[in-house]
């Protein structure tokens, strides 16, 4: 018996939160598991079984495993980037300064904001003819096209992407440092630490825990959440130079209606995540100190 | 640990969603009371919305049986994918407006749809293929010889010039030549006139799919996909590869300026920065509202050198699909209701105010006679352009799979200008890759 003595209660309070996790999860992913080894008309009429050839034909295309590359240095770089600059502005907001709450909720905001918003904010500024970034840089003698330049469209849709999640990471930063003992803080000052010497001694292992778990949400987030950003910002382009996995899936599925491919990618997607997080708690959460 | 194992079960799922893209979105009730319900679901923003809610709420009030309602359902891929979606969920709209790009799909699609000749007939609504401009009832109809959607929103790429910068360049006119061309971009940067001489929208409908029917070449096999399902492109032909090589050139000579896939170049030609245009025909209201000075329409310029140039440009644009499964009663009113839309005074108003094309020969006489053209200098090049008799290689471009091919176009051309690639191998990338996608195409369609 799964609930032993306990009876009907505990299942009936499980009960919902299953049919929603069944429904909304595992069924779709069944769905896109059975639809990768067929090809179909976009009306769904013509139905032929093909077997791991949607999977050969991804593979087989050097365009897909650019991709891959694309991704991870996209992933990587927002994680790196959106932790170290969320830390340090959560370590400053902390100090005891003035206006402290109103810097704080500032930082915040972004959070609220669509990613297609986002997207589309970020390009107004970057804008090569238009935009008051790009006149800067001109400025300063950068010539900044992103229609034609792939390595600035990587850096912009990163630049968003960023700036999208700092805030959240904020948050999660701002009350793990808040819940360090000051004692501890106090102890180390009278132990002749400096500023740096504390963080990296005292504070940082202290925050190991939260570190970790944001870790795991903005790789989620990096290979998930952000093809709105790219569909907005660039559309993957130019010359596929911003097209991360989960933008091919979403424009092979939904505007070019391959849905056999798109299926198979899906797939290649979650056994890559789940990869992933089977490495980061397996390794990386070793190191953690709770 | 709770809440991060919920985080990671979630994240994988999450993938699964994202492929999972049919989940269905159809609003389509039951008709209410007596009068029937016919549900259009279209792509058109701004002033064009207004149009067409007038055009469904005048049908619906000259009558008492049918009610058309318009509902707008996002960009062009947008609510095809909708639609579709619908239609698999069995909740599909009675119309739905298809971008041209999506025309081979829908084609492929039968008995998701019902053929508009069909519709016509078996409504008993009178219908006159002959009344139709050919190069636009041309690309509806099947091979057998059936029109298979209704024509409605057609454009064709033109050719838009700053007047005033022509006249501080000192050129008295429109380049009808793309040497001509070169040399008016080249003044109007040696002049200051402006620093940007030329830019483009949809550069492959323009560089490469209207390019090929304008000079009576073929952009793909099968007289572009009209004769059968195995066409193949045919862009790796010297003329693509001498007309890549000069966008090249002149791109890097700061004549011509890559601003996007789709509509970017339109505001930079209004706002004033670029001096010379080419894009749909239907951006001519956009001009006209927000350009700040004078402008002037013209052809496509075109390489005089080439036998049979030029022929025609292409058309762009939507037409109207009828979708299957509804009752007779409804598809009667959507043949009433599409009786109403092609009579020639719905067509010259929807011509005038759009600058989208006069679909039947009718419309554009009636609008040639009410002198529209005199009072608005231009508005018929886009007319022009397309009324002449068409060849088996100038009738359009029909492919599937076309959204990836003009996205494999694009990445090239940026490739190439970019300066990764030459233009002979940025053409014959288009080749391999776009035939792929035709081959897998092929393989799903059902005719």
């Amino acid at each position: 018996m799964l609930f032993g003595a306990a009876g009907w209660l505990p299942a009936a309070l499980l009960a919902p939160q299953l049919a929603i996790v069944l429904v909304f999860f595992y069924w779709p992913a069944l769905q896109a598991l059975f639809q990768s080894v067929f090809i179909q008309d976009a009306f769904g009429g013509s139905l032929q079984f093909v077997g791991l050839e949607n999977f050969q034909y991804l593979f087989s295309d050097e365009l897909y495993l650019y991709s891959f590359q694309v991704t991870a240095v996209f992933s990587i770089a927002v994680t790196a980037i959106g932790l170290t600059l969320s830390l340090a502005l959560a370590y400053f907001a902390d100090r005891a300064i003035r206006g402290a709450y109103v810097f704080r909720t500032l930082l915040i905001v972004p959070y609220a904001v669509a990613p297609a918003i986002a997207g589309v904010l970020w390009i107004f500024l970057f804008n090569p003819t238009l935009g008051i970034v790009s006149h800067w840089l001109r400025g300063v003698g950068v010539d900044w096209n992103h229609v034609l330049n792939g390595g600035q469209a990587m850096i912009l849709i990163v630049v968003a992407a960023v700036w999208k999640q700092i805030s959240y990471n904020f948050i999660f930063f701002l009350a793990g440092l808040q819940s360090i003992p000051k004692s501890l803080l106090e102890a180390a000052a009278i132990d002749g630490a400096g500023a740096w010497r504390t963080f990296r001694s005292v504070i940082f292992p202290l925050l190991s825990p939260t570190t970790f778990f944001l870790l795991v949400v903005n790789v989620v987030y990096a290979f998930f959440d952000t093809f709105a950003i790219v569909d907005a910002a660039t559309g993957g382009g130019p010359a596929k130079a911003t097209e991360i996995l989960v933008y091919k899936v979403f424009n092979d599925g939904f505007k070019a209606l391959d849905i056999g491919g798109s299926a198979a990618q899906s797939v290649i997607l979650m056994i890559i995540v789940l990869a992933l997080t089977v490495i980061q708690f397996r390794y990386v959460e070793r190191r953690v100190r709770y | 640990m709770n809440r991060r194992q919920g985080r990671s079960a979630a994240s994988w799922a999450r993938a699964s969603l994202v492929a999972m893209t049919l989940a269905g979105g159809a609003l389509a009730g039951p008709p209410a009371g007596a009068v029937t319900e016919i549900q259009w679901w279209h792509s058109m923003t701004g002033a064009n919305n207004d149009r067409i809610n007038s055009l469904a709420e005048r049908f619906s009030k000259s009558q008492s049986d049918y009610k058309v309602t318009a509902v707008y359902k996002g960009s062009y891929p947008e609510s095809m994918t909708q639609a579709i979606a619908a239609y698999r969920a069995g909740n599909a709209p009675h119309i739905v407006q298809v971008f041209e790009v999506g025309t081979a799909t829908m084609m492929a699609a039968k008995g998701a749809i019902v053929p508009v000749e069909k519709l016509m007939k078996d409504a008993g609504e009178k219908f006159d293929r002959s009344a139709y401009v050919p190069a636009v009832a041309g690309y509806y109809t099947t091979r057998k010889g059936e029109m298979l959607s209704f024509p409605f929103n057609s454009s064709t790429t033109v050719f838009y010039y700053n007047r005033d910068a022509f006249k501080k360049a000192g050129i008295d006119k429109a380049p009808e030549t793309w040497s001509e061309f070169a040399a008016a971009a080249a003044k109007i940067k040696a002049s200051g006139a402006s620093s940007c001489p030329y830019t483009t929208s949809w550069p492959s409908w323009v560089h490469l799919e209207s390019f090929s029917a304008w000079h009576n070449t073929l952009f793909a096999t099968e007289n572009n996909g009209f004769a059968s399902l195995k066409a193949r492109l045919a862009v790796d032909k010297p003329l693509f590869e001498r007309h890549m090589k000069n966008l090249l050139e002149w791109s890097k000579n700061g004549l011509f300026t890559y601003a996007g896939r789709t509509t970017e170049g339109d505001s930079k030609f209004y706002s004033g920065e670029c001096a010379m245009f080419t894009g749909s025909s239907a951006t001519y209201g956009n001009i006209k509202r927000n350009a700040k000075f004078d402008f002037g329409i013209s052809k496509l310029p075109y390489y005089s050198d080439v036998e049979g140039a030029p022929q025609n440009t292409v058309i762009g644009g939507a037409s109207l699909w009828v979708m299957s499964g509804k009752s007779k009663d409804e598809y009667k009113g959507i043949a009433k209701f599409f009786g109403f839309l092609s009579s020639p005074e719905i067509q010259a108003e929807w011509h005038q105010a759009t600058g989208y094309l006069p679909l039947t020969i009718a419309a554009y006489e009636l609008t040639k006679k009410s002198g529209f053209y005199e009072k608005n200098p231009g508005t018929d090049v886009a007319v022009q352009q397309m009324i002449v008799k068409t060849t088996d290689k100038s009738r359009g471009v029909r492919l599937g799979n076309m959204v990836q091919i003009r996205d494999i176009v694009h990445e090239e051309m940026e490739a190439m200008l970019a300066g990764r690639q030459d233009p002979k191998t940025a053409l014959a990338n288009m080749k391999r890759r776009g035939d792929e996608q035709l081959v897998r195409f092929e393989r799903t369609a059902r005719e």
